[in-house]
């Protein structure tokens, strides 16, 4: 990361006082930075005409040829729905959203048949995952990565499925489990998060339209990383994707999820629910990478991510860990949770949220402790650049039977600029004396000593910054599974590609 | 809901008495803020738990109990009756009974010249242009129903005075008994104004008789003009049966320095809500706070620290003690404004549960707009340290002794810091009298 400076290599701080002038360019070269990802790729599309009304849900659920008691869920969410109003409380400013004016429902064009191999799949698409780098075709291979592409709402092909079904693990689209494995579906969909649960995830109960099933029979340890590269494409398209994994007595997932999206100027919502269940002894280990669109320097643009995400440990000595790195999306409102109801049930929460030029973040994870000997540790590190606002709000909550819980939190955030803002917002409540949390949280910037000390060795002010942003954020990227590890770590240098502190 | 609005009902009928000037009500523009702020208590209402700083603190049995102003005669009280309270030697003492200023219980003594302590309706009574630049110009009502409250219906607090320059050494306690057999209420205003580069001591105790059963909102606005040094403390020890909802609001101007102690003892409720705004350089203030409480006690206390100018320290350190199936609420937000650069603020909350049933909520914030800043805030929550009590058992004491003897180190942390030593002596008998074996261990101390 850190190249060794050659001594006939241009330096850029110019001459003694160069340190301070090359801080102000270098922050105003980030702020300016083109999102490196934006491009649209020209499908056609076949969409529902915007708008909702329960019509369109009974669309949504003939295309995909849903069973009659899925589309009574989805009617009695939306009925819900109407009966609610739009959460205020979050720390972030956006116009009202014309729920009238999204498009519900979009499927890229394809033979009815649906793609038997990779060759079958539309061309163009294969070349957006290219420039998104998805290790898709021969690359799949190679990474070990069994990846359940969507694109915008379908899911257009999936891999390795042969390979885990063998081992009786499900990894498929969740309208082919809706298919597939109903009972299973059934049995676990709305049992985290119901479809009353809040706003955007009763939106998303009423008209989700894919996203990802994994199954995980009793005692077995998923032999690779499952991922699934979400992908915005259409224009105006909302996506809402629906994830449920549920890992059986001792079984052992580890999930990966990784967002791109094209440039554009009209806000997009994304409202996904992201489900997970975990058995006895069982393990999910879930991790994001998030970069959409993030809107222009003026905050024009981007998308607004308003994503429910809960884990529940509902078997002894469950575990559910929660790795994410948001760097994108122009909103953030992203709360993932888990419920340790299980005795000795762990959970986890690994964050790190970077906002830049308007970008705000209001995010967080809630613990709540049911079982006894439950324990959960938060580490959540925030990082504030240009004009970003960036929100930690988390709650912890120990019940009274809850002997011997165990929290620890560590909220830490730092300030890039003098225009952007940080802010903490923890809950605790604790109703057993016998639990014992600890909860702290620091805000610094980075010290002028520190750059100093860099400076001085030879290290120029940007491959200094971007250093120590990494060293403060290890913590968390050590919890990332290898590939992501690396992505992550790229995505905070390109991100940070010119910037100082 | 039928209730509420009957209640408010109560209380405007009051407000009509001070309109018609039954009430001295004081000068005309105070009248006016007086309107505006019974206007925006009557929109806001007493606030439930689904408003975001009322969450964990449910006030349904104040406005269910539909208190009715506290009659009393002035005259009421005796010297006995307030002896438990005072602490030493004071430059002023002024005793309040059932919220009026009771002048046969009161000393000033020789003050130096240009200081002012007296009661605020004196004050009110006198056009007193001090009153009229700062009274009700700080605590702001807008966003806070029962300073709104308080704003409309105040009658009688302390007003205090210490003119630039002027060093007073002694304290000066203000004493506000109830003793009325009545159920009443009363909402009691003080306002201190400590001149540039001066130094003073003020101790509020709050107290009510065993038995009485009454709502008590004071709200206290201090300004510590540019360079004054500020020493305050209050202590709540109201009757069991007593509702406490305060607010004390500090404006503090340049290199001022302000240190506040709230100490809750009493009392079946006690909010207190704890705001400072650092509105000049290099301001320094220091927030300390302990409650020990059992039964099925409530205390929450409320703290914003308010960043508005550079160079400014503050220090938050509050801890709780809770036994019996009392609730205790934690709430601190510290807020950097944009241009409040090199703030350094750090913020503690400890809390210690004894008991099954206890239980404590605890919200420590951060809001930071500016970059160059240090902020913390911990909290932590847990138990006596087993391997502690272990030792002191060792040592030959028993079980709830070794206990005892802990939970009174824990708390003594914070009583340590006062600095009158009549107070602080007076603060450790009152910990050590709350304590399951107290008395075994004031014998061993």
């Amino acid at each position: 990361m850190t190249k060794p400076v050659q001594p006939d290599a241009p330096t850029p701080p110019k001459g003694n006082g160069g340190r301070a002038n090359s801080s102000t360019e270098t922050i105003d070269q980030w702020a300016s930075q083109e999102y490196k990802y934006g491009f649209v790729t020209d499908i056609e599309a076949d969409s529902a005409p915007p708008g909702l009304s329960e019509d369109t849900i009974r669309l949504i659920s003939a295309k995909k040829g849903e069973p009659e008691w899925l589309l009574d869920w989805r009617l009695k969410a939306y009925r819900h729905w109407l009966t609610m109003t739009e959460p205020t409380w979050p720390k972030l400013h956006y116009p009202p959203i014309d729920y009238q004016q999204i498009v519900y429902y979009s499927a890229p064009k394809q033979n009815t048949d649906g793609p038997k191999s990779l060759d079958e799949v539309d061309p163009k698409l294969l070349e957006t995952y290219k420039k998104l780098g998805i290790p898709l075709a021969e690359q799949a291979a190679l990474a070990g990565v069994a990846v359940d592409a969507v694109f915008d709402s379908v899911s257009v092909a999936t891999t390795y499925k042969a390979k885990l079904s063998q081992l009786g693990i499900i990894f498929c689209s969740f309208s082919d489990a809706v298919k597939e494995h109903p009972e299973l579906v059934r049995k676990y969909l709305g049992s985290v998060v119901p479809y009353s649960d809040n706003y955007f995830a009763t939106l998303n109960s009423a008209v989700f339209t894919d996203g990802s099933f994994v199954f995980i029979p009793k005692g077995v340890r998923c032999p690779m990383e499952l991922s699934t590269y979400f992908r915005i494409n259409a224009q105006s398209t909302g996506q809402f994707e629906r994830t449920l994994i549920v890992a059986e007595e001792g079984a052992h997932v580890s999930y990966l999820e990784g967002c791109t999206a094209p440039m554009r100027d009209e806000n997009q919502l994304h409202a996904a629910v992201v489900e997970l269940v975990a058995l006895d002894d069982a393990t999910i280990k879930y991790s994001t990478i998030q970069n959409w669109y993030p809107g222009d320097e003026n905050g024009v643009g981007g998308i607004y991510n308003f994503v429910t995400k809960r884990g529940k440990c509902q078997g002894r000595s469950s575990r559910i860990s929660w790795t994410q790195v948001e760097t994108g999306s122009s909103i953030t409102w992203k709360y993932p949770s888990c419920i340790l109801i299980g005795d000795n049930s762990v959970g986890e929460f690994y964050s790190v949220a970077l906002t830049n030029m308007c970008q705000q973040a209001d995010t967080g994870t809630k613990m709540i402790h049911i079982g006894k000997n439950t324990s959960s540790t938060v580490i959540s590190k925030g990082i504030s650049a240009g004009r970003g606002q960036n929100t930690y709000r988390g709650g912890v909550k120990i019940n009274k039977g809850a002997d011997n819980a165990r929290n620890f939190t560590q909220c830490d955030s730092m300030l890039l600029g003098d225009q952007c803002g940080a802010h903490t917002f923890p809950y605790i409540e604790v109703k057993n004396n016998t639990a014992r949390m600890e909860h702290e949280a620091t805000t610094s910037k980075i010290g002028e000593d520190q750059m100093f000390y860099c400076n001085q060795r030879g290290i120029n002010t940007e491959d200094a910054v971007s250093m120590i942003v990494n060293g403060f954020c290890k913590e968390v990227f050590k919890e990332l599974p290898m590939e992501f590890a690396v992505e992550a770590q790229k995505l905070l240098e390109v991100s940070l590609e010119g910037s100082v502190g | 809901m039928i209730e509420v609005k009957e209640q408010k009902q109560t209380y405007a009928t009051r407000f009509e008495r001070i309109e018609a000037g039954v009430v001295e009500g004081g000068s005309a523009s105070l009248l006016a803020i007086r309107k505006a702020a019974f206007s925006r208590f009557t929109e806001l209402g007493f606030p439930t738990t689904k408003h975001e700083e009322w969450q964990y603190t449910n006030i349904a049995p104040i406005a269910e109990a539909e208190f009715e102003r506290m009659e009393t005669d002035t005259a009421s009280g005796s010297i006995d009756d307030i002896a438990p309270f005072n602490f030493g030697a004071c430059a002023a003492t002024l005793v309040f009974m059932n919220g009026k200023f009771a002048p046969h219980l009161s000393a000033v003594g020789n003050l130096h010249e240009g200081i002012r302590a007296r009661s605020l309706a004196d004050a009110l009574s006198s056009d007193d242009p001090l009153i009229t630049r700062h009274l009700a110009r700080h605590a702001k009502f807008d966003e806070h129903a029962f300073t709104a409250l308080n704003t409309a219906m105040m009658e009688d607090g302390a007003f205090v005075y210490i003119p630039p320059g002027v060093v007073v050494e002694q304290p000066i306690h203000l004493i506000y008994l109830t003793s009325s057999a009545q159920p009443g209420s009363y909402h009691p205003r003080n306002l201190f104004v400590l001149g540039s580069s001066s130094q003073a001591t003020l101790v509020e105790s709050y107290a009510g008789l065993e038995g009485t059963r009454y709502f008590s909102n004071p709200v206290t606005e201090i300004v510590t003009e540019a360079g004054a040094v500020l020493d305050h403390y209050k202590i709540v020890r109201e009757s069991d049966e007593a509702f406490h909802v305060s607010t004390l609001q500090l404006h503090q101007h340049q290199g001022s320095n302000a240190s506040s102690t709230t100490v809750s003892m009493n009392g079946r409720l006690v909010r207190n809500d704890i705001r400072t705004l650092l509105d000049g350089d290099g301001c320094d203030c220091t927030l300390n706070g302990v409650q020990v409480i059992d039964g099925t006690q409530h205390v929450d206390n409320h703290l914003v620290v308010d960043h508005a100018k550079p160079n400014c320290n503050s220090r938050e350190f509050f801890k709780n003690v809770l036994n019996g199936k009392s609730r205790g609420v934690f709430s601190g937000r510290i807020m950097v404004r944009e241009d409040a650069q090199k703030t350094d603020a750090k913020q503690t909350n400890q809390s210690l549960l004894l008991s099954e049933d206890a239980q404590v909520d605890s919200k420590p914030q951060l809001e930071i707009l500016a970059d160059d800043v240090k902020c913390t805030h911990g909290a932590t929550i847990g138990q006596l340290d087993e391997d502690a009590v272990f030792y002191l058992q060792s040592r030959g004491l028993d079980f709830e002794t070794a206990r005892s003897l802990l939970v009174y180190a824990f708390a003594r942390e914070v009583i340590d810091e006062v600095r009158i030593d009549g107070l602080r002596n007076q603060l450790d008998e009152l910990l050590i009298a709350r304590l399951p074996q107290g008395q075994l261990l004031r014998e061993r101390l």
